[in-house]
């Protein structure tokens, strides 16, 4: 049997155990994802160059805005956001241009633990509540950003607000662990997390696993980051919290996208990639959606395998739409601000 | 409606204000040639673009006479900074132009517009500004104070790159004090006629370049004209070796940049997704027309089934078509007879037992077209293995050790460049040490710097274009001239010892000095 057909037949744990050959101890996580072929950052870079080129026009760019604007996670996340706030980005997510009742909705509203009951109120009927239908709630948790707290406290956060149902958790990695070796504690921490997400009736928020790129700071570490977190059982691997600079970047989303094909070439799971933070033009979100296509494939372009994390990108995309149904720009008293 | 299919994006054409014909540029006038005109189509459709003048030897005579004039009367009496202004002006008009020029050499030579409008072009401007930097500075060059110039310049040079080419020939030349007759590739020869609209604009003097469009004896009359200096050619190792021929027994200089069949590594350490866009690029980088293509893949034989996966893959996500729409990846073949050749070679490979593969993509009905295709189960004794295709068309071999790599890569009549692909430093090093190639590329691929010396081993020329050699191959050192007499000196007996007293003496080491440096 070879090892891609075992690692399909497997159960996760089980699949994970089998590819590192033993437990996730620090040594054996070592050995595996070091031994991951290393990437040259100028040629990835010069890649994402390649691919951020193609030149989407008419009947393409108009496809694309869509998609765009059905993969964003509409995200506050401010020390001084308050109910009233949650509602007003609640209100933008169901009607993000006020003038085209066609316009689609947003994928799902990320906000704080505390906030998730007023977004899942403000929703109301629209909320998805895991069904794939309407808007999810996305909860940041696990001390975000920094990640600096006990697990305990870590777990808490999580199944906090998964009971005050939040759809989607988006947690940190302990990136001092990260960088200091201790992959086992990584490992050890996003399973623990992945479990505070099981709900009482045996289904599970999403798991999004967030790399904190930024601090990462090579290529490599990205791609071992990425392989740790699907190997410990995250449905998505995110770039960012966009409280550290740089946030997403094309050549990082085109590394992660990298694994999550390799990945998928082994066990025939898909895994999730959210860039966030920084992704501010249609200009740029295209290249994001020419980088998907072209390095997974198409597929991908949904909810529940790619998203945006991002607030000022959804005006810019709807002037962008706006502008291709009238020929002309309006301006950004044109677009509602949440 | 899928996201992956695109819409069209064709870069305008309207942007190209083109002539139906065109004359030789000589003297700094459009003037008729003497030859039958012929046409110069676009690939992808095969239509007319205009009809090109055909130079016959009373033509090249004439041209020939205009550089000479041009030399004696103005161009080597010119101070090199005022050369440099003229070569800066040039490459500031190559960017001011950068779009037009680059459609034009798309439409005439069928690559794709977004190499055309980012390598091609660009590169063109910085040679010239490499070049025009040089102008004043050739006591640097490495022939000793005051080099000169060698006088008339005729320059030959392909399809594959025909403003490049020109590019790589004339800045250097221009540079370095000489005048210049150059001669395009017949299907491509409209680019260097643009350039020679440029060369008004920038109000050369007339005669300091002179191009001549025409086929095969068109060139041949070129470089065998005896009033010519130095004979720069591009192309075929056969046609090389004719020119080579001609030249032996003249005091002609010659340099010669030819064939190439390029050694791609791939060590079982490599960054493999980043190797994989570098053999892709290596030998699908314009359709494969490239002298320096890394058509022979040399693969591990470890990660040999994984890399032929992942390489299919990527190549089945390139997108062949129109070469101006800004999309395209693989434009047309240049030529009826190039995908004659490139048809006849792979059915040859197919006979010898190795294994194709080609992307599945359309193919336009009109036009010259070649699908990316790669063979594996080939070995070094395949002609696919030996010769050069000049399409896209790869041979994977495999290897098992270092020292099998390094044999196999050099088990070749060419040796024009190499690429390694390893995270391991110092293997890249050891191995590129052992490497008969004058230019080899680590974990990169075609890359190109005016500042780096560009050329060939054995049957890939000799020469070399690009950086401080690209200059001096158009200089020779300063004429001798005798020493004045040593005035008595008050110096130390050292200093008097190495100063030779006597006024003969100097020659011979000063002489020695300059052959060394000339080398």
């Amino acid at each position: 049997m070879t090892s891609s057909q075992l690692a399909a037949r497997l159960a996760p744990r089980d699949r994970t155990l089998a590819l590192l050959g033993g437990e996730a101890t620090d040594a054996n996580l070592r050995r595996y994802l070091h031994g991951i072929p290393g990437i040259d950052a100028v040629g990835l870079e010069q890649r994402a160059a390649d691919l951020g080129s193609r030149s989407i026009k008419t009947t393409s760019k108009k496809l694309a805005l869509d998609t765009t604007i059905g993969l964003i996670d509409l995200t506050t996340l401010e020390g001084a956001d308050t109910r009233g706030k949650v509602r007003s980005l609640v209100g933008k997510a169901l009607t993000p241009d006020a003038g085209d009742p066609d316009c689609p909705r947003v994928a799902a509203v990320c906000v704080y633990g505390d906030m998730v009951p007023h977004a899942v109120e403000a929703l109301g009927s629209a909320h998805a509540a895991g069904t794939g239908n309407g808007i999810a709630v996305a909860a940041v948790a696990t001390a975000f950003p920094s990640g600096r707290a006990s697990l305990a406290v870590k777990l808490a956060d999580t199944a906090d607000a998964v009971a005050a149902g939040a759809d989607e958790i988006d947690m940190v990695i302990d990136r001092g662990a990260f960088l200091s070796g201790h992959y086992g504690r990584v490992f050890d921490e996003i399973v623990a997390v992945k479990e505070a997400c099981r709900r009482q009736d045996g289904s599970h928020a999403h798991l999004k696993v967030i790399l904190e790129t930024g601090e990462l700071n090579t290529y490599d570490n990205v791609r071992r980051a990425s392989w740790l977190a699907i190997l410990a059982g995250g449905d998505f691997i995110k770039t960012s919290t966009g409280k550290v600079a740089p946030a997403a970047t094309l050549p990082v989303t085109l590394s992660m996208l990298e694994v999550v094909r390799d990945w998928h070439r082994l066990t025939g799971e898909k895994i999730g990639v959210k860039p966030a933070g920084g992704i501010r033009t249609s200009k740029d979100a295209i290249k994001y959606l020419v980088t998907v296509a072209e390095t997974v494939g198409e597929e991908w372009l949904q909810p529940h395998l790619f998203r945006f994390g991002a607030s000022s990108l959804l005006n810019d995309v709807l002037l962008q739409r706006q502008k291709m149904t009238t020929g002309h720009y309006s301006g950004p008293d044109y677009v509602t601000i949440d | 409606m899928n996201f992956l299919d695109y819409a069209p994006a064709p870069e305008s054409q309207a942007i190209l204000n083109l002539r139906s014909d065109y004359g030789l540029f000589i003297d700094g006038e459009f003037v008729a040639g003497r030859g039958t005109p012929f046409q110069t189509i676009n690939p992808a459709t095969e239509k007319q673009i205009a009809m090109i003048a055909n130079a016959n030897a009373a033509d090249v005579d004439a041209a020939v006479a205009a550089a000479r004039r041009a030399y004696t009367g103005a161009w080597s009496r010119l101070s090199g900074s005022d050369r440099g202004k003229y070569l800066f002006r040039i490459a500031r008009l190559v960017q001011e132009r950068a779009r037009e020029l680059a459609v034009a050499e798309s439409l005439d030579n069928g690559k794709p517009i977004k190499e055309s409008r980012d390598v091609d072009v660009p590169l063109v401007a910085a040679w010239f500004f490499y070049y025009a930097g040089w102008a004043d500075k050739l006591d640097h060059a490495g022939l000793g104070p005051n080099p000169a110039s060698l006088g008339v310049a005729a320059q030959v040079i392909p399809w594959n790159f025909p403003l490049l080419m020109l590019a790589w020939k004339i800045a250097p030349a221009l540079a370095a004090g000489n005048t210049v007759v150059l001669k395009p590739a017949e299907t491509t020869s409209l680019t260097a006629l643009l350039f020679a609209e440029i060369l008004q604009q920038a109000d050369l003097p007339p005669g300091v370049v002179n191009i001549i469009t025409g086929a095969g004896d068109t060139g041949q009359a070129l470089v065998n004209h005896p009033d010519v200096n130095k004979v720069a050619f591009t192309g075929s190792t056969a046609v090389g070796r004719a020119i080579a021929r001609s030249v032996a027994g003249t005091d002609k200089k010659l340099t010669l940049e030819l064939g190439g069949k390029a050694a791609n590594i791939v060590f079982d350490d490599a960054p493999i997704d980043q190797a994989i866009e570098g053999v892709v690029n290596g030998i699908f980088f314009n359709q494969g027309h490239v002298c320096c293509a890394g058509s022979r893949l040399l693969v591990q034989e470890s990660i040999h089934d994984e890399v032929i996966d992942r390489l299919k893959d990527r190549i089945s996500t390139l997108r062949l078509g129109d070469p101006l729409d800004k999309n395209t990846d693989i434009g047309a073949i240049n030529s009826a007879d190039q995908l004659r050749r490139i048809t006849e070679l792979t059915a040859m490979g197919e006979q010898e037992g190795a294994e194709r593969w080609s992307a599945d993509c359309a193919i336009p009905e009109n036009g010259f077209w070649f699908a990316p295709t790669i063979f594996t189960n080939v070995s070094t004794s395949h002609r696919i293995a030996r010769d050069e295709i000049f399409g896209p068309v790869l041979s994977v071999l495999t290897f098992r050790t270092p020292a099998e790599a390094i044999a196999k890569a050099n088990n070749t009549p060419y040796g024009l460049s190499a690429g390694i692909w390893s995270d391991k430093g110092s293997r890249i090093l050891a191995v590129a040490d052992k490497l008969r190639a004058g230019v080899i590329w680590a974990n990169t691929f075609n890359r190109f710097d005016p500042a780096s010396p560009f050329g060939g081993y054995k049957e890939s020329g000799y020469g070399r274009e690009g950086g401080r050699p690209g200059l001096a191959a158009y200089l020779k050192p300063a004429p001798y001239l005798k020493p004045a007499p040593s005035r008595p000196r008050s110096g130390t007996a050292p200093a008097a010892s190495a100063t030779p007293a006597a006024p003969a003496a100097p020659a011979a080491p000063a002489v020695s000095a300059r052959k060394k440096a000339a080398k």
